[in-house]
């Protein structure tokens, strides 16, 4: 099985043709695109399960490997893919995020089936690429060929103002990961590979390099994570995609910035990475606070998540940039916790959206009395996104706050607020919705989940649990790699905090004009200075237990 | 060196001049009936020319005046499949309106020689001798619809401003004439590295580059290329912004990089200057245009733009860049207006944006072809757009030209909204009237798919077009 990662990333590739050369009236042939999506996305996510299987956790280098000429001999671009602790997970929650998606949108998508389905599976195939690409080129093919599919998703499938919403989602993003091609160009041409392991392993960006560098990745990944205050086209996104569409979005697109912070920023810009971290913790607060207030305004159901989603992912960056092992994993379950929860909050307005056609919170009230099930299971990951103990929520922003009161504890109590602050827009829209009298004439005959969508929310229920109660298995994943990732980090620092000495060494081993390859000598320097990585003088986050 | 010998390596245009003699006569004796023969004739004397052009090996000829090397190969190569597509696409359109002329395919056969000498041209005088023999040619194909007025101003205008353009440019080339005492490209070279630059040397240098870029359609000599563009009829158009575009970038390439080596500070600042206000002008103005020929006028705009800041770079992997980006772009273009062409309702051409709404649904195959194009135009990844762009912003990166490769990033961004206007249109829109069926003619559906495959396929095998491109652009700076 040595192709297993190429299999599972482009399996979904074959799906399409399948229904591209399909043919038959309208009817048969959406039957038949809804079934063939099925299936191939049930088989992807079968074999992600397989490939977590045979994964092996206590190994931080890059698993499953594959690695092949794409641009040429001595272009130093090629087709190369791999998983690690980090990407593993993120590969997993893809796959099997995607089963649900097309079975949220088997009655609900009724106009251009063939077309909607082909969209989900090419997005499929282009988002698993970005978790296991480890070529810079690659990863960017992969990172922005998304924007076409997702277009395609909220301008066709959307709502009242889908066109408006999905040029803006376009164009944002677009412009984000722009600046991250320029970046990536400089890295190549000074490096001479976009090879993304061997630079981790060997560039060292002068420090003013890494600044620049640093915000250009930045301005794409905080456009995509969203954070404060490039987060307004997540809201109108949200609004206007069909239901499938705002579960990938929130469940996994929005994953692909943190998963980018922890892949370039953190390694490869480490000072930058280091130095700006103040900036990122205020952003996050600002996300936090600022979002959830917003979020507690809101009307419209949709809206009210989508905020919710900003001010969760502000205790990702939060966590990301706390630079520990705490900070880092619950950043990391905090995504995954999310990707679920949000997922299936989705879901649950979906189900209710699919019977009254109004996403207004005040159109609703009282809906226990009728749908005693949904209200059970709504109340599973309202908790959840609260983070509630017991609930996959409540572990990552744990792990958050206690990475930040490591490094600075006006950090984590701002956060703290925020939990505070969902607690009270999450509770209020579950009280508006759910309870009550039932005095809406229009709800009196409204029905319970039925068979398929309790099918679909059931394992999310399950996994929410799971995830709260016994969190081991996520980190069983993540702790080596996190662990090799904060390592590659402090070494970097180091190296760059020997300021001039080591780089009058670099020049005399530089392999070409602005010089970014070290010689194995001087490594071993700098491993031997910081015997255990321990930089306590350097990084104000260094020496973790 | 004997005139065999130049013949010899002169052998594909001489092909190409003596065909297009013959098929003259032919269409002067058979009359406007022999259209079709002539022009499938031309197309497969293009064929057999572009056979030649493979195999030929690096060489002089004249003195010096005429080069073929793996440059002017990857370039002709280009010009010829251009050409000949636009021929066959021409015939097609041409056929359904009704005003099938002998003269067309001849025309655009004469004005693919002018191609070919000018991108082979290593002396100024072969490249103004090249250059008129294609513009000529065009000024005809420009007005060829003689009962439109849109046409006549077409033909007229690209007529009297392309004269002024090739009197900048004489100017230019007698100045530099004058300063250096030499015609021969390489001989330039020498002197510039012996004798430095001299002022008037640099005034020939400008009025060089104004020629030059009012030929490829750059900021501020782009101003006749929408009307042009717009009124020209389609396959004249998609002639003009394929293979016209890659024979007069070829030719900048090495009429400024051979000679002017030794004076590369003085003309970067003109490229970098020419090639940003092409960018930022290509992005802005196309965004208020409903006519989709008037678009595409902009776009190419915006694209030169985008090429010369692989020539502003200065490098071989600049000129890698360019070649790669010439080629990417006579493809995708190539499909696109065929595209346009097939826009007709009810036996009419239509012109306006608007008349694609809904496309998607009524013509599935249709849309997506075009909406890849649009894609890959605007550069997104997967599609062919990226690679070319990569490499030309790789190249600015690495000279140094960090600030224009931002402003040319925003400005693909800005453009990025008017290729997605295009595909908002076709798939989100509520479906117009269908189109007529089929693309056209016999042969286009085929290489509309053929161009498609080539855009959405390239990331797969991308050393099928850099390996040549690369080689290409050692042969300019050995």
């Amino acid at each position: 099985m040595s192709h297993l990662l190429s299999i599972i990333t482009f399996l979904p590739l074959f799906g399409v043709a399948a229904i591209l050369f399909t043919r038959g009236s309208e009817g048969t042939h959406a039957t038949t695109a809804r079934w063939v999506a099925l299936i191939v996305t049930l088989v992807d996510a079968a074999l992600t399960i397989f490939m977590w299987t045979r994964f092996d956790g206590a190994n931080s280098a890059y698993q499953f490997v594959e690695q092949a000429e794409w641009f040429g001999a001595g272009t130093g671009i090629t087709y190369h893919l791999g998983v690690d602790g980090i990407s593993m997970l993120f590969v997993v929650l893809t796959g099997l995020l995607m089963p649900f998606t097309i079975l949220a949108s088997w009655d609900s998508v009724k106009t251009r089936v063939p077309e909607y389905m082909i969209a989900f599976l090419l997005l499929e195939t282009l988002m698993l690429g970005v978790f296991t690409a480890l070529d810079l080129f690659l990863f960017y093919v992969f990172f922005e060929g998304g924007l076409i599919p997702m277009f395609l998703i909220i301008g066709i499938w959307g709502g009242k103002r889908r066109v408006y919403a999905s040029f803006k989602f376009f164009l944002y993003t677009l412009l984000g990961s722009l600046f991250m091609l320029l970046a990536m160009l400089w890295m190549y041409f000074t490096t001479g590979t976009t090879d993304i392991p061997t630079i981790t392993a060997t560039a060292h960006f002068p420090v003013w390099a890494q600044y620049f560098l640093w915000f250009a990745f930045f301005a794409s990944f905080a456009v995509k994570m969203p954070m404060w205050p490039v987060h307004t086209w997540l809201p109108d996104a949200h609004v206007e995609a069909p239901t499938a569409g705002s579960v990938i979005l929130a469940a996994i697109l929005l994953k692909m910035g943190g998963y980018g912070f922890l892949r370039f920023s953190l390694p490869m810009f480490a000072t930058a990475s280091h130095d700006l971290a103040p900036f990122v913790f205020v952003l996050s607060i600002m996300a936090i606070i600022y979002t959830s207030l917003v979020a507690l305004a809101q009307e419209d159901m949709k809206k009210l998540i989508a905020y919710s989603s900003v001010a969760h992912m502000g205790f990702v960056t939060m966590g990301i940039f706390t630079l520990n092992q705490q900070g880092v994993e619950g950043g990391i379950f905090q995504m995954l916790s999310h990707g679920v929860v949000s997922g299936a909050l989705f879901l649950c307005v979906g189900v209710i959206y699919d019977r009254m056609h109004t996403r207004e919170i005040s159109a609703y009230g009282g809906l226990v009395n009728r749908m005693p099930v949904y209200a059970a299971c709504l109340m599973v990951f309202t908790l959840a996104n609260i983070g509630l103990p017991g609930t996959g929520g409540f572990v990552g922003e744990f792990l958050t706050m206690l990475g930040a009161f490591h490094v600075q504890t006006w950090v984590a109590i701002f956060a703290a607020t925020g939990v505070i602050l969902s607690a009270a827009y999450m509770l209020y829209m579950y009280w508006r919705v759910i309870f009550g009298e039932l005095v809406k004439p229009a709800l009196m005959g409204i029905k319970d989940l039925s068979l398929r969508e309790a099918a679909l929310l059931a394992p999310l229920v399950v996994a929410t649990l799971i995830m709260g109660v016994y969190p081991k298995f996520v980190f069983d994943i993540t702790s080596a790699s996190v662990a090799h990732l904060l390592q590659q980090h402090r070494t970097a620092l180091a190296y760059d905090a020997l300021g001039p000495k080591a780089h009058t060494a670099q020049s005399a081993n530089v392999r070409n004009a602005s010089g970014a390859l070290v010689a194995p000598a001087m490594q071993a320097e700098i491993m031997g200075a910081f015997p255990h990585g321990k930089i306590s003088k350097i990084g104000f986050s260094g020496a973790a237990p | 060196m004997t005139i065999a010998h130049d013949l010899m390596v002169l052998a594909p245009e001489l092909i190409l001049a003596i065909g297009s003699m013959a098929a003259l006569m032919i269409g002067a004796f058979a009359g406007d009936g022999a259209s079709r023969l002539i022009s499938y004739l031309m197309a497969l004397l293009m064929f057999l020319a572009g056979c030649l052009v493979l195999t030929g090996e690096p060489a002089t000829a004249f003195h010096g005046a005429f080069t073929v090397d793996a440059f002017t190969r990857f370039a002709k190569i280009l010009v010829l499949g251009s050409s000949a597509l636009c021929i066959i696409m021409a015939q097609a359109f041409f056929e359904t309106e009704k005003q099938v002329r002998f003269e067309m395919p001849v025309l655009i056969g004469l004005s693919t020689i002018g191609m070919l000498l000018m991108v082979s041209a290593s002396s100024f005088l072969a490249l103004y001798l090249g250059m008129e023999l294609q513009s000529l040619a065009l000024y005809v194909l420009a007005a060829f619809n003689r009962d439109s007025l849109k046409s006549t101003e077409a033909g007229l205008k690209y007529f009297v401003l392309g004269a002024l353009s090739s009197g900048m440019l004489l100017y230019g080339i007698s100045l530099i004439y004058g300063f250096t005492g030499s015609t021969d490209f390489v001989a330039i070279a020498g002197i510039i590295q012996s004798s430095g630059v001299s002022i008037g040397l640099i005034f020939g240098l400008v009025f060089l580059i104004a020629g030059l870029a009012f030929k490829i359609s750059a900021v501020p000599f782009h101003m006749w290329a929408p009307d042009v563009y717009e009124g020209a009829p389609t396959p004249i158009t998609a002639f003009f912004t394929t293979a016209a575009k890659v024979a007069a970038l070829a030719l900048t390439i090495r009429a400024i990089m051979i000679p002017f080596s030794g004076a590369f500070q003085q003309w970067q600042q003109i490229i970098v200057v020419v090639s940003v206000l092409s960018m930022a002008l290509g992005a802005v103005a196309a965004i208020g245009q409903n006519n989709i020929k008037r678009l595409m006028a902009y776009s190419s705009i915006g694209h030169m733009g985008y090429a010369l800041l692989g020539l502003a770079a200065g490098s071989a992997e600049g000129v890698k860049g360019m070649l790669i980006y010439m080629a990417f772009y006579a493809i995708t273009n190539i499909g696109t207006f065929i595209c346009i062409q097939a826009m007709r309702r009810d036996g009419e051409a239509v012109e306006t944006i608007s008349d694609l709404a809904g496309l998607a649904r009524s013509r599935p195959g249709f849309a997506f072809a075009l909406a890849v194009f649009m894609w890959s135009l605007a550069g997104l990844p997967p599609l062919a757009g990226i690679i070319a762009k990569w490499y030309v912003f790789l190249a600015a990166m690495h000279a140094g030209l960090a600030i224009p490769a931002v402003l040319g990033v925003l400005a693909s961004c800005v453009g990025a909204y008017y290729y997605l206007r295009i595909a908002k249109i076709m798939y989100f829109d509520e479906p117009a009237k269908a189109f007529d069926k089929g693309f056209g003619g016999r042969g286009l559906g085929v290489i509309v798919t053929l161009s498609a495959v080539f855009t959405v396929g390239l990331i797969v095998v991308p050393w099928l077009l850099l390996s040549p491109a690369a080689v290409a652009a050692e042969a300019i700076l050995h």
